[in-house]
């Protein structure tokens, strides 16, 4: 089996992962976690985030005393010695879960007379549409497979819209055009009048973000186009705090399929950092516990994700991937989630567990905590399996209903790890997260329940150890198919390993090639993107930082 | 003599799940045409089922199918104005009334499209199809095999484009002619073949396969529900053969000729590991090959399916990486007489093999 950890980087680097209840950060020296804590997060992001880079630093240098110091690490002040800060975050996804922070989106759709009877929105949860449609628009226009378009574009018509977009204050608007990834003209037409007529919108372009499949690239740009705002203040919000901690190193937020992109390019596509966290986390348990093949547990303070492991890598979910119900074709973590955490609120009698969650109010609301409001954390208390807080304030719970809450979230926990296996026989389970407490030491199905080091930050450490890609988006002309796969492939390599890989761990991990009729000499699109480890001692991709 | 019976909406979620496995990888993914369904019903539309037994003799049936290229559908969302534009031109041409309509193949989208058209004409739909699967061409049906007339054929498309092919002096001129007008209009159109009677259904279509989807799909359905692995029920309901179980490599696809052709080719997983599956398509898996030895071909319904899930995974959705699992069901005996396999078997596809069941 080929060695998949990540190369021997001895970079100083930070993790941190911005969950719903905590923000975690590490610093990670080389394959070494040096410091590590955990922090509430807060409302306004920023304090939170800034708040555990304090913790950090004031916890590093003793840390990092253990390990020989690296190169740059000296007497320097430790702010100075970070090349790289890495942060993960779920709030994207939990914007659109949980129906909050959304922008109302102008969708333009761009292909009538075709496609008319399933206009954008048709297949999207009704609370979810309620809040995020706006203005919709269907034009004439688009593309036929071969490069013919459909009818002409009503450029006309996108000009009386995008009037009537600046009239009525609309501040972002998402345009997908029927078979755009062949040909882009009419979203880049529609961009330059939304341009020219409402300044101020956003705009995000089906092309930019998928492949064929009208229904399932729209509703990727719709969701982009309402997390924009959001996306905006979350990353000016990590950024603050970086600059309040006296930080100077380049900042990036990981993305879906464990790569980083620069916090000021990703925040335009907040999309691509959808299922981060679980990536993040899948990733963080294989570095820490050293494991290829197992099935991963992630109990946080809201929800638990239980994920494979296969050959170092999280197992993909196949197909359609829905995110806050709506359908589309990322490629994500296959991963089964319940409304189960340690944030979870109890009721003991009759018993009740969850989804609700106290979230970040953890350390407010719950009753060791000095709160009023029984979570599965004070449960937890209350059983002896973990110490924290004041235990005296759980002593009150009858010890049967206490035992009973603790078997029934085993089983809810036992449940959940049967469905994800896919295997007969059994297997290990490395338990990371903050609520790792609330899960058994003996589980049916499970040969072994792993606990690893660092592990109530597992996600930081994910995030930390986060990969670079390189992708190529090519027209080749006159070549055979393999050929042209091949040169793409080369391409793209040349592209990671500029941007810091390791050659030696490249895999690819997207191919996809799309004739292209319309043009002459056999002309084939190659998509192909190839993510590797940071390797040593080598700058990510030119860190040109906003001033 | 039973009524024609109401659909529920329930019913045509789980037709989409087991038409689309039926499909063997085309037919389009019944999941647009669902979208429609779902909107027409939250109308309040309610499409009836009817048995072909309960057809007069001298009733006409329209025979109706989305026609193109998969990938195509993906982009040119299916409409059921379509669909009903083509049987209302059928109708008329011919100066009749449609008592019924049924479809062309019971794979993928199609199975979906005659609840569009009757959804929009007020008719019910006949439980069968003539393929029991999906095929790419016109010739490829029971009708065909069984040398019924194949024209007249009407063919709409979403602008003012409308075709009537007359007269075509065999299946293959008929695929021919309807297929350069599916081509010029962008490779996809709505189509309704030429019209049957009832004689002609009760003797030679394929019945009682919209039920069959429907069991099929409620059957994965409950597998998921129970925490069973769907592609095992998949296996049990049709009596099928799992054959190969791996990850997809490399697919090859091009849209040429209004069909979407190509290969893709699987390395294998678990049990499988250390082997290769390649499959070649013209719309529909036609052949698959383990380690260059032939395995499977059509008629044997080839079927890829998301080993997790057990959902079908259409020739236009295959993608590097996804983990399958292929499957062959057995294909409708008409399909394997003889003049069957003129029609259908590996050299109606240009392969030079002889057709030996998986299943013999």
């Amino acid at each position: 089996m080929i060695d998949r950890r990540p190369a021997k980087a001895l970079r100083r680097r930070i993790g941190i992962d911005v969950g719903g209840t905590n923000t975690d950060a590490v610093l990670l020296d080389g394959e070494h976690v040096v410091a590590a804590v955990k922090t509430p997060t807060t409302a306004d992001v920023t304090s939170g985030v800034t708040r555990a880079l304090a913790d950090l630093m004031r916890t590093q240098p003793r840390g990092a005393s253990r390990r020989p110091p690296t190169e740059h690490a000296g007497l320097a002040d430790p702010a100075t010695t970070i090349s790289a800060v890495m942060i993960g975050t779920t709030h994207f996804t939990n914007a659109v879960v949980q129906r909050r922070g959304l922008t109302r989106v102008a969708a333009v759709r761009i292909g009538l007379p075709a496609s008319a009877s399933l206009p954008p929105f048709v297949d999207w949860p009704d609370d979810l549409a309620d809040l995020v449609r706006g203005d919709v628009v269907m034009l004439e226009g688009g593309h036929e497979y071969d490069g013919r378009p459909i009818v002409p574009f009503d450029a006309a018509a996108m000009r009386a819209a995008a009037r009537r977009f600046r009239r009525d204050g609309v501040t972002s608007v998402a345009v997908a055009s029927v078979f755009s990834p062949l040909d882009p003209s009419c979203e880049e037409q529609a961009a330059t009048i939304l341009a020219e007529e409402c300044p101020d919108a956003s705009v995000t372009l089906s092309h930019r973000l998928g492949r064929i499949g009208l229904l399932e690239r729209e509703n990727v740009t719709l969701l982009n186009a309402c997390l924009l705002d959001l996306a905006r203040k979350t990353t000016r919000a990590f950024t603050d705090a970086l600059r309040a901690s006296g930080i100077a190193a380049p900042l990036y937020l990981t993305q879906n399929d464990g790569t980083v992109m620069l916090a000021e390019v990703a925040e335009a596509y907040p999309v691509y950092s959808f299922a981060s966290g679980p990536t993040n986390s899948m990733r963080g348990a294989a570095f820490l516990s050293r494991s290829t093949d197992a099935l991963v547990i992630d109990v946080g303070g809201t929800t638990t994700d239980v994920g494979a492991l296969r050959h170092g890598f999280p197992r993909e979910a196949n197909n359609v991937v829905e995110v806050g119900g709506v359908r589309t074709l990322f490629r994500m973590p296959d991963l089964l989630s319940l409304g189960l955490g340690g944030g979870s609120l109890v009721t003991l009698d009759p018993l009740s567990i969850g989804p609700v969650s106290v979230g970040y109010r953890l350390t407010a609301e719950s009753r060791v905590f000095g709160g009023t409001t029984l979570t599965a954390t004070d449960v937890g208390v209350a059983a002896g399996l973990l110490d924290l807080g004041d235990r005296r304030r759980v002593a009150d719970l009858p010890a049967a209903l206490v035992r009973r809450a603790v078997e029934r979230i085993g089983a809810m926990i036992e449940e959940a790890v049967d469905r994800v296996k896919t295997e007969a026989g059994d297997v290990p389970l490395i338990v990371v997260g903050g609520g790792a407490f609330l899960v058994p030491s003996r589980l049916a199905g499970v040969s072994s329940v792993v606990g690893v080091e660092h592990q109530a930050v597992a996600n930081a450490v994910g995030a930390a150890i986060a990969q670079v890609s390189g992708e190529v988006d090519q027209i080749f002309q006159a070549l055979p198919r393999e050929e042209a796969i091949a040169r793409a492939r080369a391409i793209a390599e040349d592209r990671a390993v500029t941007a810091g890989a390791e050659r030696a761990t490249l895999r690819t991990v997207e191919v996809e090639d799309l004739p292209l009729a319309y043009l002459p000499g056999n002309s084939l699109r190659v998509r192909v993107r190839v993510v590797g480890e940071i390797g040593d001692d080598v700058r990510l991709d030119a860190p040109a930082r906003r001033a | 003599m039973a009524p024609p019976r109401d659909v529920t909406a329930a019913e045509l979620e789980s037709l989409a799940i087991g038409a689309w496995i039926l499909g063997t990888g085309g037919g389009g993914s019944p999941y647009l045409a669902l979208l429609n369904m779902r909107r027409l019903y939250r109308h309040g539309v309610v499409v009836q089922l009817m048995d072909a037994m309960d057809l007069a003799d001298d009733d006409l049936v329209a025979i109706v199918s989305n026609m193109g290229a998969p990938l195509v559908g993906q982009e040119r969302l299916t409409d059921p104005r379509t669909i009903e534009r083509a049987v209302r031109m059928m109708e008329d041409y011919l100066g009749r009334r449609f008592r019924a309509v049924m479809s062309l193949e019971i794979g993928g989208g199609n199975s979906i499209q005659p609840f569009m058209a009757a959804a929009m004409l007020g008719l019910p739909v006949v439980d069968g199809d003539c393929m029991g699967r999906a095929f790419p061409e016109a010739q490829m049906t029971s009708f065909a095999i069984h040398d019924l007339p194949m024209y007249p054929l009407t063919l709409a498309d979403v602008r003012d484009n409308a075709v009537i092919v007359a007269r075509a002096e065999s299946w293959k001129w008929m695929e021919r002619l309807s297929r350069t007008a599916c081509v010029a209009v962008g490779s996809i159109a709505g189509t309704c073949k030429a019209p049957r009677t009832g004689k002609e259904v009760k003797e030679c279509g394929i019945l009682y396969t919209t039920t069959k989807a429907i069991r099929l799909g409620q059957a994965v359905q409950a597998a998921r529900r129970e925490h069973r692995d769907p592609v095992q029920a998949v296996i049990d309901a049709e009596r099928g053969l799992r054959l190969f179980a791996g990850k997809v490599q490399d697919v090859a696809r091009r849209a040429t000729e209004g069909f979407l052709r190509g290969t893709a080719t699987l390395e294998g997983l678990d049990a499988d590991r250390g082997h290769t599956f390649r499959l070649a398509f013209q719309n529909e898996f036609a052949v698959g090959w383990l380690d260059e030895t032939v395995r499977v071909t059509t008629p044997d319904l080839i079927c890829v399916l998301d080993t997790v899930s057990g959902d079908a995974v259409g020739t236009e959705t295959l993608r590097y990486g996804q983990r399958v699992t292929v499957v062959a069901l057995p294909a409708a005996p008409v399909l394997l007489t003889p003049k069957g396999l003129e029609h259908v078997g590996p050299r109606a596809f240009g392969y030079d093999l002889d057709f030996t069941s998986v299943f013999s």
